[in-house]
């Protein structure tokens, strides 16, 4: 069932620009050309009954309650699939109408069990809607003969039920799991009455192809399939309209709430992001937020052998202030730093990021986009002249190739997938490049053109291959070129990527793909109508990760694939709101909206408006700031929601920095990895507890409204207040829009942001300024953000991280669908039915010259350390390539994960670590040690004195 | 008429190319190809072939809708799923005639424009697809299919699809999203096929008999064609006659003859001592005719001017041994095992139909099913996506029209009236 606050117009909404008028029941109507009659009469408020119908969905016409008559024409048309025309008269009700519409309902109701006042859908039910509206509550058959009221109800996956007794088949959950999500999980089995639906052949929902987005959920009419939440906690009372706090689709949800308790979130249909669509993350995954591994009291100890004890809020804050003042006196200004988090607000990033310029007095501010996207910043920066997408996503619906490179969206960006795979349905091409076939190269109704299987840490190789076919055989866009970029930079580059030793033959040795497989990807992409590029973290995360973000700017420049809808350079960001942490200023050398804190005349308006004297040189950044604690010069972190002790490579490096600090301040809704080395615990709020806003991978800024009181009494911005006035730097605000207003004050392209404005609007693409009062939806339409677009020469310097007799395979890591990042909030959920731990792909050749079987423990050894995880044997990936995620602490992925960066920006290389896999029956020594850590860390947990309540 | 479509149909070897080419096989391919695609859609228009599926669509205006101006490439689809209950003409066609189809197939492309025609036929009739297959195998070696075909520039493939065995893939829109690969469910309509049809191109859906007609057209010429049959019924038709007859069978005949002529001369007529009762003329999806209008005309226009279609023209005779009640239970156990379930009142109203002719027929109705009967009806006859609701009920109102004596008497005595030896039927089955 759709959110309860939500009129449903029975067809999607056409956009035409011819439009025609008719009259309904005597009213002259004047719709878009192309609108269902059903539609045409929802617009003056005509509910025609319905039930297979719903406006997300294309008009099926099957439960012909809908039927209208139509003056001149024969019969009875449904006015679902009947379109509009001009000067029809319509008619939605006559004697005649009602009895055919009570004949329908009474075959439905003589097949439905009455007892709608125990059902939970009670109230919110199409089926008793209808019935109701014909004044109908039986029918005339009784119950004779067979019927499907016995049949027994799916109760398999975690967050639903099927219940085929309520079920009415009007398929609105086959149609979604097609039309929206794409995956063709579930059907009709049987003919006629034997019809049902059923998940892949006849399945439970949880052992089905189903990844229970909800989508089917969010379709049904009736209480067959519902929320398990909405079975055990009844209807909800009311909606709050807010941002889901998982990826970077940044999905607009209705969190339906009852009684101070989130009862089920409901897609937004008006959600500009995701038109109504949801994964199982966002649509089920909330349950972290009220487990009771949630740490709700602050927390304080001397050192991090010692038992936790439970303090006043008061007591923490002020013992946190108190050793970072101690801390700055006897190791200097730059002994102590802050991490903002990536999913929390832009307003308390913005809050953490100023903390630490005008409180700390330094400029040791990073944020966890320098271990995904910092590489897209300084490449598109330098290239185009602004570090985010260039698009909104429903741009991809005018894409005519695309291609797909370094990025899982099915699994990571799972909302996105489904618009993306729409179009691919609708024919546009696609080119995935991904050393693994992920399920985009083959998914129902899907099959990528090209995949290029490259090799781990070859990218760069690789696109200058694609560019050198689209250079040598004249595809390039020169008058587009001649027009908007640098052309000197062009010839040089041009120059460059032409050179024979750049051919597709040449590099084939070390990427490994088929020349003819380039060439045809080449081809494809440069002859497009619209040519867009979707990247992930797997072009970033390499030492060479800048250097292929400006090798995929230079291309989409090359073929004028920049400035209009369809088209661009797309970075599929991580987190929920990664994209604004960046835009706030998290970074040691930038202010919000990426200015150098070296520029006079930016650096002066902040310390004019902020009353403080800047720092000008960058500070440290996080990678820095960790050599820095091991040299003993780098004594105090304040981290919010954050946690690199896991997320971050080569984790015995970090826990050791980690261990070296004298105050580690962790601010969190769980004794995260990071927390088990800190000396002040701060109790967070989760995104379902607060006020503010998220910016996603489009630019989008929307707003995230506070849902239930925080647990632990404040919302993270307002702890960061607390402790910037224990510091002495006051800051008093009393609501985050307040924050907001500072920040449009102090960043151009926020300038136009008001929380005003986004109620109004919903939510608003930045740049939002005087120019574009309302947002910018695509950028660099006419001109590039720096001027002319600039490419730059992009020599593929190999990594040093290569495959070696002693460690002949290459890992690359990744995530899956129902875990989230280091699974803080995902691993507390019952997400777990599907991954509970992290596995090892690897092909079938290299686990059989090694003897290793599906399920098998193996030991996968790096120069940096050593983990044991089960095999997967499979072909996903390529031989010689082994695959991971790192959703589980205790499988410890980043142990393995190498000091390896990003030359320009130390992004991580965490998608190439040469390795030795063997078969082992045991936890590495580090996994023992680990465990035995977190052991008598959650004893300290426990063994804390309550001294305040 | 002597026979056309079926001449040699008893031929051991009619089903070989080389039977077929010393036969005129492919002339009137030869024919086409010499023609403007235009001229012989013309042709076929002044022919006044009519559609041999049921509905009796002109079918060069068929192929006249095809949309040209579309972009998309275009597609002849086949209905071979030939699975209307006393209906078997197609299936002798193509078991011992495949040539005449394949060769109907290349000229229908040949008119629409089209590359490509699907021949999509009915799950059960495994061999004769072996049997097309063999003979489209062998037009590809002789040039009649492929690249060129005959010199002449034009490019023709037929590939055979087999259904998995369900009544609703002969709806056309259901054909279509069968051939797909989804599940066989009226779209729909409009658009129609000949502007959005299979994988959303233009698309012709022909039943397998009007394709073997066409090249008798082209060899022979239109007027000859028209001349055959009565005004706007030209051509030959097959007719198959099934039930209480004595010779079912396939006949072929111009569509000037009787209903009478083809019960009572060609099959043999009623059973001794028995007489007939009753006639479905158009498969089982048509009303019911009564024995005095056997001298209807069996053409298109002759069996609807009686009340009745000419449907699929198989003629299933039912004499007086034969209870109407479960004649209508019988076909109602038929619709509701094949009602593709996605419009709700064929989907429940079907199943409410059996179970209460069941009822009725085991002489546990009452009154006021009869009313419910036909409330059920109405609410599925023109109110469900496609034709098959109007099918579905048709036997149900015309028993009810012409037999309603027949349903009281089963009400009132509590038991079926006829004696218990004339009970033909086996008792079917609930499924």
């Amino acid at each position: 069932m759709y959110s309860t606050d939500y009129i449903d117009q029975g067809t999607p909404r056409v956009d035409s620009s011819k439009t025609v008028t008719l009259e309904i029941d005597g009213v002259p109507v004047t719709v878009p050309e192309g609108t269902s009659i059903m539609r045409a009469a929802a617009s003056i408020d005509r509910r025609i009954p319905k039930l297979c119908a719903t406006d997300t969905l294309k008009a099926f016409g099957s439960c012909r309650l809908c039927l209208v008559e139509i003056e001149g024409r024969k019969g009875y048309p449904a006015s679902c699939t009947t379109y509009v025309a001009d000067g029809i008269k319509v008619r939605t009700e006559s004697p005649r109408l009602t009895q055919l519409r009570r004949g329908v309902m009474e075959l439905y109701l003589s097949d439905h069990p009455l007892d709608c006042v125990t059902c939970p859908a009670n109230g919110h039910c199409e089926l008793q809607d209808m019935a109701e509206d014909l004044d109908l509550t039986q029918s005339r058959y009784g119950l004779s003969g067979a019927n499907h009221q016995h049949a027994p109800t799916d109760t398999s996956n975690p967050y639903f039920t099927f219940d085929p007794a309520m079920c009415i088949v009007c398929s609105r959950c086959v149609r979604a799991c097609d039309e929206v999500q794409g995956t063709f999980a579930l059907t009709i089995q049987g003919r006629g009455f034997q019809s049902k639906v059923s998940a892949s052949q006849n399945e439970p929902f949880l052992a089905s192809e189903c990844v229970s987005c909800g989508a089917c959920v969010e379709a049904c009419p009736t209480v067959a399939l519902t929320e398990k939440s909405v079975i055990e906690l009844g209807r909800p009372d009311h909606a709050v309209t807010t941002t889901c706090g998982y990826c970077g689709v940044g999905c607009s949800f209705k969190a339906e709430v009852k009684d101070g308790q989130v009862v089920r979130m409901a897609p937004n249909r008006d959600g500009h992001a995701n038109h109504g669509h949801a994964c199982v993350k966002g649509r089920f995954a909330f349950g972290y937020a009220t487990h009771p591994d949630r740490v709700t009291t602050p927390m304080i100890r001397g050192s991090i052998n010692e038992p936790w004890r439970q303090v006043s809020w008061d007591e923490a804050i002020n013992y946190a202030a108190t050793e970072f003042r101690r801390i700055q006196a006897k190791y200097g200004r730059d002994s102590i730093g802050g991490i903002p988090s990536s999913r929390c607000t832009n307003e308390e990033t913005f809050l953490v990021q100023k903390l630490v310029r005008a409180a700390f007095g330094n400029n040791n501010v990073d944020t966890c986009a320098r271990v995904c996207h910092s590489p897209t910043g300084y490449g598109l920066k330098n290239t185009i002249g602004e570090s985010a997408g260039t698009q909104a996503f429903d741009s991809v619906m005018k894409a005519d190739t695309i291609i797909v490179m370094g990025a899982n969206p099915t699994e990571g960006h799972p909302v996105f997938a489904s618009q993306l795979k729409r179009r691919l349905r609708q024919g546009a091409k696609l080119i995935v490049i991904d050393p693994r076939e992920i399920a985009l190269v083959r998914t129902p109704h899907i099959e990528a053109d090209c995949h290029l299987q490259v090799r781990p840490g070859t990218n760069v190789a690789l696109f200058n291959a694609i560019a050198h076919v689209i250079v040598t055989e004249g595809l390039t866009k020169e008058n587009y070129v001649a027009d908007r970029c640098e052309i000197d930079s062009y010839r040089k580059w041009r120059t460059f990527v032409a050179e024979p030793r750049n051919s597709p033959e040449e590099t084939a040795a070390s990427t490994g793909v088929a020349p003819g497989l380039v060439r045809r990807a080449a081809r494809l992409y440069a002859t497009a109508g619209n040519g867009a590029i979707y990247y992930g973290l797997g072009v970033t995360e390499h030492s060479q990760g800048s250097t292929m973000v400006m090798c995929i700017a230079n291309l989409a420049m090359a073929t004028g694939n920049l400035g209009r809808e369809g088209v661009g350079v797309n970075p599929l960001r991580g987190q929920n709101n990664v994209q604004g942490s960046c835009d706030m200023g998290s970074f040691p050398h930038e202010f919000s909206g990426y200015r150098h804190v070296g520029d006079p005349a930016v650096r002066t308006m902040f310390e004019r408006d902020w009353g403080v004297a800047l720092q000008s040189e960058p500070g440290l950044r996080l990678p820095n700031m960790f050599e820095a604690a091991l040299d003993g010069s780098f004594k105090g972190l304040y981290v919010q929601g954050e946690d690199p002790a896991q997320s971050d490579p080569d984790t015995q490096h970090v826990t050791a920095a980690l261990a070296a600090m004298e105050c580690v301040v962790v601010q969190d809704l769980f004794l995260n990895e990071t927390a088990k080395y800190a000396h002040v615990f701060l109790p967070g709020s989760s995104f379902l507890e607060k006020d503010g806003t998220f910016t996603n991978a489009e630019r989008r800024v929307s707003r995230v409204r506070k849902v239930m009181e925080p647990r632990a009494g404040f919302q993270d911005w307002e702890v960061t207040c607390l402790l910037s006035n224990a510091l002495g730097y006051p800051m008093h605000y009393r609501h985050p829009s307040e924050i907001m207003n500072e920040i449009a004050r102090l960043t151009p392209v926020f300038a136009g942001f008001t929380y005003e404005k986004l109620d109004r609007l919903g939510s608003i693409q930045w740049p939002c300024n005087d120019k574009a009062p309302e947002g910018t939806p695509t950028m660099h339409v006419g001109e590039f953000v720096r001027g002319k677009g600039k490419f730059f020469v992009t020599e593929f310097v190999p990594t040093s991280e290569r495959a070696t007799r002693r460690y002949p395979l290459l890992l690359t890591t990744g995530r899956v669908l129902t875990q989230y990042n280091v699974g803080a909030q995902t691993r507390r959920t019952a997400n777990v039915a599907w991954a509970s731990a992290d596995r090892l792909e690897i092909h079938p050749h290299d686990a059989e010259v090694r003897g290793i079987k599906d399920g098998d423990l193996v030991g996968l050894t790096s120069r940096s350390g050593d983990i044991v995880l089960p095999a997967v044997v499979t072909d996903r990936v390529r031989p010689g390539v082994v695959y991971t995620t790192f959703h589980f602490p205790d499988s410890g992925a980043n142990v393995v994960t190498t000091e390896n960066s990003d030359w320009a920006t130390n992004c991580p290389e965490y998608k190439v670590t040469a390795v030795e896999i063997v078969k082992v029956n045991q936890p590495s020594a580090w996994q023992k040690r680990h465990r035995e850590f977190t052991d008598r860390q959650l004893e300290f947990l426990k063994g804390g004195d309550v001294t305040h309540a | 008429m002597e026979p056309l479509l079926t001449k040699y149909v008893r031929e051991p070897n009619s089903f070989t190319l080389d039977f077929y080419l010393q036969h005129q096989g492919y002339e009137g391919l030869r024919k086409a190809l010499a023609l403007k695609p235009d001229e012989v859609i013309e042709m076929v228009k002044v022919s006044g072939l009519r559609g041999r599926g049921g509905a009796g669509f002109p079918t060069g205006m068929k192929w006249q809708f095809v949309d040209k101006k579309s972009p998309n490439p275009r597609y002849i689809a086949c209905n071979a799923d030939e699975s209307e209950p006393g209906t078997f003409k197609d299936h002798l066609l193509m078991e011992r005639n495949p040539y005449l189809l394949i060769e109907g197939c290349a000229i229908a492309c040949y008119a629409v424009g089209a590359r490509v025609a699907y021949i999509y036929i009915r799950g059960e009739f495994l061999h004769v697809q072996h049997i097309l297959e063999q003979a489209i195998a062998d037009a590809y070696a002789r040039g009649f299919l492929g690249k060129n075909v005959l010199g002449s520039g034009f490019d023709c493939d037929v590939f055979v699809h087999r259904g998995a065995g369900a009544y609703e893939a002969g709806e056309e829109t259901a054909l279509i999203e069968s051939l797909e690969g989804k599940r066989a469910q009226p779209r729909n309509k409009p658009p129609f096929p000949a502007v959005v049809g299979l994988y959303n191109c233009p698309t012709a859906v022909n039943n397998v008999e009007t394709l073997c007609n066409v090249p008798l057209i082209l060899f022979n010429g239109a007027a000859w064609f028209a001349s055959l049959g009565p005004e706007k019924n030209g051509g030959p038709k097959l007719y198959c006659v099934s039930g209480h007859v004595k010779r079912p069978g396939v006949y072929e005949a111009s569509m000037q003859v009787t209903l009478r002529e083809l019960i009572e001369t060609r099959a043999g007529g009623a059973r001794d001592g028995r007489r007939i009762k009753a006639v479905i003329p158009g498969g089982s999806s048509v009303p019911i005719l009564l024995p005095d209008q056997l001298d209807t005309q069996a053409s298109f226009d002759g069996v609807q001017k009686a009340g009745s279609l000419l449907g699929s023209a198989g003629l299933v005779v039912l004499d007086d041994t034969t209870c109407m009640v479960w004649l209508a239970g019988n076909l109602l156990h038929f619709y509701r095992h094949e009602s593709c379930g996605k419009c709700t009142p064929c989907r429940e109203g079907t199943d409410w139909l059996y179970k209460i002719l069941r009822r009725i027929e085991c002489g546990e109705g009452q009154m006021r099913d009869l009313d419910l009967l036909s409330s059920i009806s109405a609410n599925i006859g023109g109110k469900t996506l496609c034709a098959f609701g109007d099918a579905a009920v048709t036997p149900v109102l015309t028993g009810l029209k012409h037999f309603r004596h027949e349903y009281e008497a089963h009400i009132k005595e509590g038991r079926c009236p006829l004696p218990a030896d004339w009970r033909a039927r086996a008792t079917v089955g609930a499924h």
